[in-house]
């Protein structure tokens, strides 16, 4: 039951519409990132209509997406891939105990040189 | 007309010189600017998801603080710009975060999106124009070229930033031929730099930033500009430094005979 909430949730607040996507694969052709993802951009369209979410929550790409907007930028159908993937992440961060860095991994991190603009950044992603 | 300033934390900070030397030259160029009082950070990426409405709401305090004085808010961090015109264009065209924002934010008269948010460059070519700025320029850097690298923010989603063309600009170019100097197009300007993928998973933007200071370097570049400080820090700190990288700013001051004032 939880599962079927997670999914239309997510789709939601995505705010795309995967049901336009024609499977050209354009936005993972233009993403910077193809190569440190195990799902890419149009297998994360594709998943979610299909209601994979579980795989989705567990892929290392919402992790190595660098919000660039390229795929959105590139999409034909204006379907917006970087939506359904920060959708995803989002859904794994709300989650108790689940954020990917925590203020205490900070100080091991920093030097000198990292702007604030950096930190704060990797928060908001990674951190709810 | 004055444009409302907003510098956003990283100018205060690590990135001090893109803010000093972008105030000295609107000084020079006799433009009235004024910083925005009491401005917190603008939350330095735009949350994506329809139903982030708390974390959009400094940015609306920001923009409705503009509507206030002239309607005009100038930005010149590329993240902090991103952040607050698409927020702004929420507040335009996504009715459930108009109203919960306003309804959070208790403000006098609800506010709309009637702010127009204007970068930095969008200013000189908007406001100043070319052939202006070009008629100010006291020491014309002759012979540097010069590579501009746009990255993402400025840029993407086109829908909304409506920057430029997103896949060809050229603003930053016009505005190097401005100076004086010779723009150098190479194939990674609007590439991704790793953004803030590098705070956990360095590889993946020294890869980035690599990949675009050696485009730039192989197209004959003398050194590459950004008006961002995320993008600053990944292609020096993270790129093996082929090219120099400099604010656009700190050439500009150069050009306009103010940089050591
Ligand atoms: S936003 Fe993410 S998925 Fe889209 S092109 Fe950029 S890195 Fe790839
Ligand atoms: S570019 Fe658009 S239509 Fe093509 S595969 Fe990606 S999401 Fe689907």
């Amino acid at each position: 039951m939880e599962d079927k909430y997670l999914l239309s949730d997510v789709k939601r607040y995505s705010g795309t519409d995967t049901s336009a996507c024609m499977r050209c694969g354009k936005c993972s052709g233009r993403c910077p990132a193809y190569n440190d993802m195990d799902i890419k951009p149009h297998q994360f369209v594709t998943l979610i209509e299909r209601g994979d979410i579980e795989k989705l929550m567990q892929s290392k790409s919402i992790w190595t997406c660098l919000s660039c907007m390229a795929c959105v930028e590139r999409c034909p159908r204006n379907v917006a891939p970087a939506q359904v993937i920060e959708a995803v992440r989002d859904a794994v961060v709300r989650q108790q105990y689940a954020n990917k860095i925590k203020a205490e991994d900070i100080p091991a991190k920093i030097d000198e040189t990292i702007p604030q603009q950096l930190l704060v950044s990797a928060f908001r992603k990674y951190n709810k | 007309m004055r444009f409302s300033y907003y510098p956003g934390c990283t100018l205060k900070t690590k990135a001090k010189e893109l803010n000093n030397y972008a105030l000295k030259c609107v000084e020079a160029l006799g433009l009235d600017v004024k910083e925005i009082e009491e401005w917190q950070c603008c939350g330095a990426v735009y949350p994506q998801a329809r139903d982030e409405i708390a974390t959009k709401l400094s940015a609306v305090r920001t923009l409705n603080y503009a509507k206030g004085e002239d309607g005009k808010l100038l930005t010149l961090c590329s993240a902090c710009h991103n952040v607050l015109k698409r927020v702004n264009e929420d507040m335009i065209s996504d009715a459930n975060v108009r109203l919960k924002a306003n309804n959070y934010l208790q403000l006098e008269e609800e506010y709309a999106g009637e702010t127009e948010v204007i970068h930095y460059l969008e200013m000189l070519r908007d406001y100043v124009g070319w052939d202006n700025l070009k008629a100010k320029v006291v020491n014309p850097l002759k012979g540097v070229k010069i590579g501009a690298y746009y990255g993402c923010l400025l840029l993407r989603p086109s829908k909304v930033m409506a920057f430029d063309n997103p896949e060809n600009p050229t603003i930053i170019e016009d505005f190097i031929k401005a100076i004086g100097a010779t723009p150098v197009v190479y194939p990674y300007r609007n590439e991704c730099c790793g953004a803030y993928v590098s705070l956990d998973e360095p590889a993946i933007s020294k890869k980035k930033s690599n990949a675009i200071l050696d485009s730039a370097s192989a197209n004959g570049a003398d050194m590459v500009i950004t008006a961002c400080p995320l993008c600053m820090y990944n292609l020096k700190h993270m790129g093996d430094s082929v090219v120099d990288v400099k604010y656009f700013t700190e050439i500009l001051a150069e050009a306009l005979g103010v940089k050591e004032d």
